[in-house]
């Protein structure tokens, strides 16, 4: 096993009274790429944002590079350097075109010159192969070119981890091939990946680890060759056999 | 729609004319001298009404997000100093906030070993600028409020900090939202700005009243009062519709 990017152990959460995290462990290693799903109301989304802070945990341990994940700004600020987030919705700022998308947290948040981060800004749309779109706003582009503007935008800040939480679902069908195509050129480079979705044909293809979650809990574990073919749980069985059947 | 007040003023105008027992337009006659300096004396408040307009929007713009920025906390605590302001500031009619400013906080400057006095000038901007930090303060909240909150957690995972995300991110986007209901409370504070005659401010309203009082005639120099305000509040709209346009709030999204 390489070294561990993340760790999390025991991680419980709770929104009021309803516990959302039941004991989460969960290691994903440097290189290796995790494909998180589950039926909605799981909670896998939010394991995801739990890593990055935009949701707090109240129990356990979330460490990211040996950095622990704590309320001192200075350790929320260490680890969201390292992690980058595509969102399902995109996210992407209206008011800006993609240029200034991509430049602004680098620029602004890493102190690079304009020069140094549309050079940067550059290569990233280049690599998912939409450098001709620089100049437009968000709002000009289709589902699938926001997304993969999004893709490049945390790129940009070269993390170290990349949290995908449902990349696709808000995507029309004939354009999640774009954004997973790309996903799978990260994952050959070695890019670690926590990937939260329902493209199991995508989790084949480049998933290490599987997890399966239900009602706040990992239930399952596993690598997909053993995961698709003889899930281990009822429940884990039931779901695969509702999404995998068309 | 818009023109229907002024063809009701120029009804009211034209049968003065026919009858002049009720209308004496000599005393803002242009066409003698007596008229003319009256209407220069008029018109000559002009530019204080629009100073100290000016001057407590600025003040009141700045305030509004002061004042908005802690509603949008997640501690209560932070959140409460928002809403005290709020309620507390918007409660205050604008007579007794202008009469305890100008007479009143003298005395507590003084009290406090300060010798800040206060003239009708800046007692007005004051009471201007803090009554309406209240309603700017909240035209401001919902704008910021208004914008998704995936904006904010974007800006947070490429490591913008909280005034990085307010300036790049979150403010452009809302300024074109609250830009309209901004306008409209600086057309508030214009017109509110006639108060500032009771502490002695030579504005418009102030001298309209000055010169009612030796002239006697109090239906026709109010008119022109009227007309005043018509004009500044016209010109003030266009100007915001211009901007509008520049920065796109008038474009739906």
């Amino acid at each position: 096993m390489p070294n561990a990017a993340i760790e999390m152990i025991g991680v419980n959460k709770w929104f009021g009274d309803f516990h959302v995290l039941k004991d989460i462990d969960l290691t994903v290693g440097e290189g290796e790429r995790v494909v998180i799903c589950g039926p909605s109301g799981s909670g896998k989304s939010t394991v995801v944002r739990c890593i990055n802070r935009l949701e707090s945990h109240q129990k356990g341990t979330i460490r990211v590079d040996d950095t622990e994940l704590t309320d001192a700004r200075g350790s929320i600020d260490a680890i969201r350097s390292e992690v980058g987030m595509v969102f399902q919705q995109f996210n992407l700022f209206p008011h800006l075109t993609v240029m200034q998308n991509l430049t602004l947290g680098p620029m602004k948040a890493r102190g690079l010159s304009r020069a140094e981060a549309e050079e940067r800004a550059r290569k990233y749309l280049a690599r998912v192969r939409i450098p001709e779109q620089a100049e437009k706003r968000p709002g000009q582009l289709s589902g699938g070119q926001q997304q993969r503007v999004a893709i490049a935008r945390s790129l940009c800040m070269e993390p170290k981890v990349l949290l995908f939480d449902e990349p696709t679902s808000a995507l029309d069908p004939e354009m999640i091939s774009e954004v997973l195509d790309v996903m799978v050129e990260l994952a050959e480079e070695g890019m670690t990946m926590i990937v939260v979705t329902h493209e199991m044909g995508f989790a084949r293809k480049v998933a290490d680890q599987m997890v399966f979650m239900d009602a706040g809990e990992i239930v399952e574990t596993g690598p997909p060759s053993e995961f698709f073919a003889a899930p281990r749980s009822a429940r884990c069985r039931e779901f695969l056999s509702k999404i995998l059947q068309h | 729609m818009r023109r229907v007040p002024l063809l009701i003023l120029c009804l009211l105008a034209l049968s003065g004319c026919a009858s002049s027992s009720t209308w004496g337009w000599y005393v803002i006659d242009p066409t003698t001298s007596q008229g003319m300096t009256n209407i220069r004396f008029l018109i000559g408040g002009m530019g204080q009404t629009i100073l100290i307009s000016v001057i407590a929007a600025a003040i009141s713009i700045f305030l509004g997000l002061v004042i908005a920025l802690p509603a949008l906390s997640e501690r209560r605590g932070v959140r409460l100093i928002n809403r005290i302001y709020v309620e507390f500031i918007r409660s205050i009619p604008l007579l007794p906030m202008l009469f305890w400013v100008f007479y009143g906080l003298p005395i507590v400057f003084k009290s406090m070993g300060l010798n800040v006095p206060i003239d009708p000038f800046w007692g007005a901007i004051i009471t201007l600028a803090l009554s309406d930090s209240a309603f700017t303060a909240e035209i401001y909240r919902a704008g910021i409020q208004s914008i998704a909150r995936g904006q904010t957690e974007a800006a947070q995972t490429i490591g913008l900090n909280y005034v990085q995300t307010m300036r790049y991110v979150i403010l452009p986007q809302a300024i074109r939202r609250i830009l309209p209901p901004l306008a409209n409370q600086f057309i508030y504070i214009v017109k509110m700005s006639a108060f500032a005659s009771v502490i002695g401010m030579q504005e418009l309203t102030r001298r309209a009243n000055e010169l009612v009082v030796t002239e006697y005639r109090p239906l026709e120099i109010y008119t022109l009062l009227i007309l005043e305000y018509l004009v500044l509040v016209l010109i003030i709209s266009a100007g915001v519709r211009w901007l509008e346009r520049r920065m796109g709030s008038d474009e739906r999204t």
